[in-house]
C-alpha cells in the first residue's frame, strides 16, 4: 500500500508549465514532409548513448528595449524564423506551450540536400524559458532550454543542451564535425535572434562543457530508432521489393 | 534568487539529502555542496518533501548529480514526491535511473538490499 508523505499533497507553482508525462508522442503540427514523431516516446540524456555535453549559447540585448519576460516571448512567437537557412521547423498548432510536439526537418550534416524528419516536445515553458525534449530517432537525446535574465544592462538570452548522441553512428559524426556543426547552428539561431531585437552586431559567447565522457553502451541499441539507417535499409532492399512487385503483378 | 537549503544527513551508508524550497539552475551551489558531504556514501537519498518549485533548469541540475553519482558508483534514490513531481520525474525518464520509494525507510531498505 502506498502511503502519502506527510508534506506531498500540496499544489506546486510550476504545475501549470510542465508537460503531463505521455507514453507516446503525438502532434498538431503541419506542413513537414513527414511525421516521424508520432508513436515515439521521448528521449532525453539519461537514454542517449555518447558523451554527455552541455552547451550554452548566449547574446547580449540592451535592457533598456527588452525584458527577459518580452525576450523569451518573441523567442516563442517567432522561434521558425530563427534557424538558420536549410532547417525548418514546423509549430504545433497552440504554439510553444507544454506538452505540444513541433516537427523538424534538418540536414543530416550541414550543407546536404536531403532533410531528415524529426520533432521536439515542449516539456517546460514559463515567462521566462522553455526546454523541449527530444524524440527517439531524432540524432540527439537531448533537453534544450532557452531562458532570458537580466545581467546588468543587458538582458542575456541563452540556449542551453544537455545533450548526449543517441546511438553510435551519430557519435562518430560528432567526432568528425557534427558536434562542431551543431554549435554553429545554435550560434547562427542567437544571432538571428538578437538582429531581430535590434542588434546590429551579435556577438555569442559560447561554452561547452564535457559532463560525462562516458558512453553508454547499453543504449547502443538506439541505432534501431535513426532515420538514416531506415534510410539505408529502405535503399539496400528497393531493388528486391521492385522484383517482388514485378513478379506478383506479372 | 534562488531559494534553496539542503540538509544532510547519514544511516549506515546511505547520505540523504533533504532538499527545501525550490531547485532551479541557481540551486547548483547549494545542491552540489550538500553532495560533496555525501563523499564515500554507497547511495544517496533525495528527499523531496519540502520541494515548493522545481523547473527545467533543477531538471538539468539533477541529471548532472545523477553523472556525479554514477561516476561515484553510488545508487541515487528519490523519496517524498508529490504526485506531479513523480510526474515530472516520469516525463522526463529520470524515473528510469533514480529509484523512486514512497518514503525513507523504503528507501533505506532498498539501499541496504543493494549495498
Amino acid at each position: 500500500m502506498t502511503t502519502p508523505h506527510p508534506h506531498a499533497p500540496h499544489a506546486s507553482r510550476d504545475e501549470e508549465s510542465w508537460a503531463r508525462p505521455v507514453d507516446r508522442l503525438t502532434t498538431t503540427a503541419t506542413g513537414a514532409n513527414t511525421d516521424t514523431v508520432t508513436g515515439r516516446r521521448v528521449a532525453g540524456p539519461v537514454q542517449g548513448f555518447g558523451q554527455m555535453w552541455q552547451k550554452t549559447f548566449a547574446v547580449r540585448v540592451p535592457a533598456d528595449d527588452h525584458s527577459p519576460e518580452t525576450v523569451v516571448a518573441h523567442w516563442k512567437e517567432r522561434f521558425p524564423t530563427f534557424w538558420p537557412k536549410g532547417s525548418t521547423f514546423y509549430a504545433p498548432l497552440a504554439g510553444i506551450t507544454p506538452g505540444e510536439v513541433a516537427l523538424l526537418e534538418i540536414p543530416p550534416v550541414p550543407g546536404s540536400p536531403v532533410k531528415m524528419s524529426t520533432g521536439v516536445m515542449v516539456i517546460y515553458a514559463d515567462r521566462e524559458s522553455f526546454t523541449f525534449m527530444t524524440p527517439e530517432g531524432h540524432a540527439l537525446a537531448a533537453w534544450i532550454t532557452f531562458s532570458a535574465y537580466r545581467d546588468g544592462e543587458d538582458v542575456v538570452a541563452q540556449a542551453q543542451a544537455l545533450e548526449r548522441t543517441a546511438d553510435p553512428l551519430i557519435e562518430l559524426t560528432y567526432l568528425f564535425g557534427a558536434n562542431r556543426a551543431n554549435d554553429r547552428f545554435w550560434e547562427q539561431t542567437l544571432v538571428n535572434l538578437a538582429r531581430s531585437l535590434g542588434v546590429a552586431d551579435p556577438s555569442v559567447e559560447a561554452t561547452k562543457v564535457c559532463v560525462d565522457t562516458r558512453r553508454q553502451w547499453k543504449y547502443a541499441g538506439n541505432v534501431r530508432h535513426s532515420p538514416a539507417v531506415h534510410m539505408a535499409v529502405a535503399t539496400v532492399t528497393a531493388p528486391a521489393r521492385w522484383i517482388r512487385r514485378r513478379r506478383a503483378a506479372g | 534568487m534562488t531559494d534553496t537549503t539542503v540538509d544532510i544527513s547519514r544511516t549506515g551508508s546511505t547520505a540523504i539529502l533533504r532538499i527545501h524550497g525550490e531547485i532551479t539552475g541557481g540551486s547548483e551551489p547549494a545542491l552540489m555542496a550538500a553532495y560533496a558531504q555525501a563523499d564515500g556514501a554507497r547511495s544517496v537519498v533525495l528527499d523531496f518533501a519540502s520541494l515548493d518549485y522545481m523547473n527545467s533548469g533543477g531538471i538539468g541540475l539533477l541529471v548532472t548529480l545523477l553523472v556525479r553519482a554514477q561516476r561515484a558508483g553510488q545508487k541515487l534514490l528519490a523519496v517524498g514526491l508529490s504526485d506531479h513531481y513523480r510526474q515530472i520525474l516520469s516525463l522526463t525518464r529520470l524515473d528510469e535511473a533514480i529509484a523512486i520509494h514512497d518514503d525513507e525507510p523504503a528507501a533505506l531498505a532498498a539501499a541496504a538490499a543493494t549495498a
